[in-house]
């Protein structure tokens, strides 16, 4: 099959997506009115997704869908923009940015519009779909299925959040100095629950799940371009490029799950891992460790493994014992009894599971289910470990993983 | 709030499937079900036989009608159903997400009305 056309259409609908935030970011910057500015460009940017992928991305795409939304929609924007201020605000704006738009290029708010979808003011939950929605123009339905949410619902949350950015008068500015890591923390969030979502397909079969993967890691890119000194920024790239690498060696050829430490290394993708080698090295220099940094640094020696042949889980536990007393979430504590069982045995690892004690949370957390399973039968308790890959079987939902662990509870029994 | 979970299933595709993957279906379910009740979830839930096993009754102008399938005759047919609590519609959505039969056929998932919903106490 020739993918050449389909990579084309890739390629114009990404140009299209750029330009569209671009416009978004620089129009509601200056009225604060995000779903004005989405509205005014939404005829437009539907056009360039349709046209640009048979007659190529213009030369100025911006001034491209900035002409076409005048021309088309400047009567039936009007009529449906809310407030009359706003409405002619907007179109002013609109000529600012055209006549700009002649002797130079748009400048990118991006980063701005970015930094005002992940306020604190704004629900921690709907941070993602709306940096989604507003800097790569996807519809509220695409974003619901991927974040398992009904339509109607993300629709609600992604308008309430609009209007409050405009009603609370959130700014749209990159902070200073003082509050910048807390509030790129923000940012990088939901930049990697979007990346998150996309993972958890790990076939890569639907496409909507794929592509958020794809657009996390474009975020991803955007954020550390834009602000290439902050090491957290290089550290969450890295970290998704390293996933990303090995998104091709977590299946077989029969669809079936493979689990790290078994992944055929020559199936990774070398040229990311190797560019995510060197932002984590960059990020390093900075000298001001983090999350995202420490993380990039487990995967970092997950893929040594490629070199050396064997995993280091010393270097990984110590890594999460880090992440562990800076983020003590039960994911990590969970990942760092693993680490505890691959270094000083089984026993140990179930010891520091335990002391998770009754977290509710855990009641329907696959993971902790899968890991316990495997601790338990390492130990031989075969009825303990029966049970707890019972549990995991019923709350994971790919089926390959399903069968994954399915194989592991009969290889129990036999 | 209690939410019915609807399984819908091509019945000719499952009668084809071989007996090995039948049998790791069943497990799968009945680790679902052990996974709903562990965690609270669970209010009821069976399997139902195929449709062919339907009978529909329908009483017109005094006569009762009484015929052999379902009601509608579709490819997919409610399979089974579970009948979960859950505290709101995201958490149901992460439930259905998580039953086998999403990843071969389709969950649909409705809130039950209850009954002071729509006839609310005075």
């Amino acid at each position: 099959m020739d993918s050449r056309p389909e990579i084309a259409r890739a390629a114009a609908e990404a140009a299209a997506r750029q330009s569209y935030g671009k416009l978004v970011a620089w129009l509601a910057a200056r009225t604060r009115d995000v779903a004005g500015a989405e509205d005014a460009l939404a005829d437009a940017f539907a056009a360039a997704l349709e046209r640009w992928p048979r007659t190529g991305v213009p030369q100025k795409p911006e001034a491209w869908l900035l002409a076409v939304a005048r021309r088309r929609r400047v009567d039936a924007v009007r009529r449906r923009l809310t407030s009359e201020a706003g409405r002619d605000h907007l179109k002013l704006i609109a000529e600012e940015a055209e006549a700009r738009m002649t002797d130079q290029d748009l400048p990118d708010e991006r980063l701005r519009l970015m930094f005002a979808c992940a306020h604190p003011a704004i629900e921690a939950g709907v941070r993602a779909p709306l940096i989604l929605q507003t800097i790569l123009g996807f519809d509220a339905a695409t974003i619901a299925s991927a974040f398992l949410v009904s339509p109607t619902a993300m629709g609600q949350r992604l308008v309430r959040a609009k209007s409050r950015i405009r009603e609370t008068g959130i700014p749209f500015r990159v902070p200073e100095r003082t509050e910048l890591g807390e509030r790129l923390d923000a940012v990088l969030e939901a930049i990697y629950a979007a990346f998150a979502e996309g993972w958890s397909d790990p076939a890569g079969t639907e496409t909507r799940r794929r592509n958020l993967a794809t657009e996390g890691i474009w975020l991803g890119r955007l954020v550390a371009s834009l602000l290439p000194d902050e090491p957290e920024a290089l550290g969450l790239l890295s970290l998704m490029l390293f996933a990303e690498a090995r998104r091709a060696a977590r299946r077989d050829m029969a669809g079936d799950y493979v689990p790290l430490a078994e992944q055929d290394h020559a199936l990774w993708d070398h040229a990311l891992v190797d560019e995510a080698e060197g932002l984590l090295g960059r990020a390093a220099t900075m000298g001001a460790i983090g999350r995202y940094q420490l993380e990039a640094a487990v995967q970092s020696a997950h893929v040594a493994r490629r070199l050396s042949g064997r995993t280091d889980w010393a270097a990984i536990r110590a890594l999460y014992e880090a992440l562990f007393s800076i983020a003590g979430s039960p994911v990590v504590a969970i990942n760092r009894a693993v680490a505890i069982a691959e270094t000083e045995g089984a026993v140990a690892g179930l010891a520091a599971l335990y002391v998770l004690g009754d977290d509710k949370r855990l009641d329907d957390y696959q993971p902790y289910w899968a890991a316990r399973a495997g601790l338990l039968a390492r130990l031989g308790q075969a009825p303990q470990a029966l049970e707890a890959y019972d549990r995991a079987i019923g709350l994971e939902r790919d089926p390959a993983v399903r069968r994954f662990l399915q194989q592991k509870r009969a290889a129990l029994i036999q | 709030m209690r939410y019915m979970i609807m399984i819908y299933a091509n019945e000719a595709a499952l009668a084809n499937v071989p007996i090995e993957a039948a049998q790791q279906m069943s497990a799968a379910y009945g680790a679902y079900t052990e996974a709903l009740k562990k965690s609270g979830t669970w209010l009821a839930g069976d399997r139902l036989r195929p449709s062919q096993a339907t009978t529909s009754v329908r009483i017109a102008d005094g006569k009762t009608n009484v015929i052999d399938g379902p009601y509608a005759d579709t490819k997919e047919q409610l399979a089974g159903f579970y009948m979960i609590e859950a505290a709101d519609i995201d958490t149901a959505i992460e439930w259905a997400a998580r039953c086998p039969a999403a990843s071969t056929g389709t969950v649909e998932l409705r809130p039950i009305w209850e009954l002071d919903d729509y006839m609310p106490r005075k």
